[in-house]
């Protein structure tokens, strides 16, 4: 059966519409994806994202033990940061993109994808050398409240100066007498919060925020609106757009792969990979004919399928078709042409920088 | 929920609107809703054939692509070309401004199969279930 984050009752009450994701009873909306988005881009939302992960690594050896199991360089991350990058199998391919939050050398608490709590405590679990790996992820509930009127609204609720949080920085304080995790980051390319506290709070959080928004006009938001945000600035998001098949460097994500860091899990055989060259990459696209590209499709060349689309949606915020897809490296180059297979039609794509959207100053 | 009684509906959630030897269709107001705000759709061109339950187009929200059947049996003859611009008429207007094309039908037999309105509103219902 599928499981409830313990938000759930608040969802239905505020007239969402639920769908079952990654094994999850999610909302999907609330009025409708448009109005969620535009309400993060221009103003502030609220997610509830209790659904992802939390495997805490604790103990003296708890850093490095991690550095092992993590392709980013930890060394690298001051204690109160957060970090993004990847666990990787042996062979290279990618188990999960979480985010470490560096509380101290001996206490890190990694962020995972919700299909994946179960994988990756096993798989971390299971490799740590000498720390101690709990799978907190049932104590936990997270919000994420996104939008460059976030700060703001967080404000009215709690004593810690805000603008003291950097972007990828946390801290514990107190919001509206709720301990939290106050972390300045997110999953939506706006100015923004992610909120961990105890899972009974949730509710409660979930309430004070809705309250303090109200004159910024917040709006809560479902993952429909979570997924167009994040593919306008080219997030990923695994499962659709890389799995254990794919490499962190086929995904485009060899700047948080830090091969000189000293040795971790999937080291040498993406050192190998990097020397060899690629055989595929993912690369931002957009549709230069009427269309919608979605997860699946092909990409042709000369009428043959060469690669296949990842993600693809009209972003609303730009009014036009993105996508992201892998292509053999000669096609990966900006401006580079190919077609996708929509549904039996050619439609013509062109190779774009990322992200598609650029945050308003 | 808003179901005309004038108008004729499907298992698939279409309507028609019956003139002469013409069906206007178009998607219901709870298909609109369903879907979620339409971005894009693709619709056939005046002179294409359409086969009664045959996908005659396809209308796309943000997530999802779903597809569009023809209720009869027929030549469209004619196609609502501003939809192409402003495919969230669908979702603002769905039985007057959203309509999407009027199909001239070959046999008039096909138009008993459709449901009326109390048909389809105990259809919406039992789908709820």
């Amino acid at each position: 059966m599928a499981q409830r984050t313990p938000l759930y009752d608040v969802h239905v009450h505020a007239g969402a519409r639920i769908v079952e994701f990654a094994g999850w009873e999610m909302p999907v909306q609330y009025q409708g994806v448009l109005a969620e988005h535009e309400a993060v881009r221009e103003r502030v939302g609220l997610f509830d994202v209790s659904h992802m992960g939390e495997v805490v690594f604790r103990g003296p050896k708890a850093l490095e033990s991690l550095q092992r199991l993590f392709t980013n360089d930890l060394a690298r991350c001051a204690d109160g940061q957060a970090q993004y990058g990847c666990l990787c199998r042996d062979a290279g391919g990618i188990v999960d993109d979480v985010v470490v939050y560096r509380r101290s050398a001996d206490d890190l608490l990694v962020c995972v994808n919700a299909a994946n709590r179960q994988k990756d405590y096993d798989w971390l679990h299971g490799r740590a050398f000498g720390a101690e790996v709990t799978n907190e992820s049932d104590a936990w509930a997270q919000l994420a409240l996104q939008g460059p009127l976030a700060a703001g609204v967080l404000q009215r609720l709690t004593s810690v100066r805000l603008p003291s949080i950097g972007t990828y920085r946390f801290t514990n304080s107190d919001v509206a007498g709720i301990p939290c995790m106050i972390a300045r980051t997110g999953y939506t390319g706006e100015d923004g919060f992610e909120l961990f506290s105890a899972s009974e709070q949730g509710p409660k959080l979930w309430s004070v925020l809705m309250g303090a928004g109200q004159p910024e006009g917040i709006r809560p938001c479902g993952l429909g609106a979570r997924d167009s945000l994040r593919l306008e600035m080219a997030y990923r998001l695994y499962g659709s757009d890389m799995d254990d098949t794919t490499t962190p460097l086929e995904a485009g994500l060899s700047w948080v792969v830090k091969l000189d860091k000293g040795d971790f899990v999937g080291r040498q055989a993406l050192q190998k990979q990097k020397e060899a060259g690629l055989s595929k990459k993912l690369v931002g696209f957009t549709l230069t004919e009427p269309g919608i590209a979605r997860h699946g499709y092909a990409v042709l060349q000369d009428g043959k399928p060469v690669g296949n689309v990842t993600s693809g949606t009209k972003s609303p915020s730009l009014g036009i078709s993105i996508g992201l897809a892998y292509v053999p490296p000669g096609l990966a180059a900006e401006g580079s042409t190919f077609a996708v297979d929509v549904r039996g039609r050619a439609v013509a794509a062109k190779v774009v920088k990322t992200p598609f959207y650029a945050k308003k100053k | 929920m808003n179901f005309p009684d004038d108008l004729k509906y499907t298992k698939e959630h279409e309507w028609c609107r019956i003139k002469g030897n013409r069906v206007v269709v178009g998607i219901t107001d709870h298909a609109q809703n369903q879907l979620g705000d339409i971005v894009y759709v693709e619709l056939p061109e005046v002179g294409d054939p359409v086969k009664k339950g045959e996908s005659f187009g396809v209308v796309e929200s943000t997530k999802a692509v779903s597809e569009i059947f023809s209720p009869v049996s027929g030549k469209v003859v004619e196609v609502n070309d501003p939809l192409s611009d402003a495919p969230e008429t669908i979702n603002e207007d769905p039985y007057e401004e959203g309509w999407m094309i009027q199909v001239e039908f070959s046999s008039g037999k096909e138009l008993e199969e459709l449901l009326d309105v109390d048909a389809y509103k105990k259809f919406v219902e039992e789908e709820a279930e």
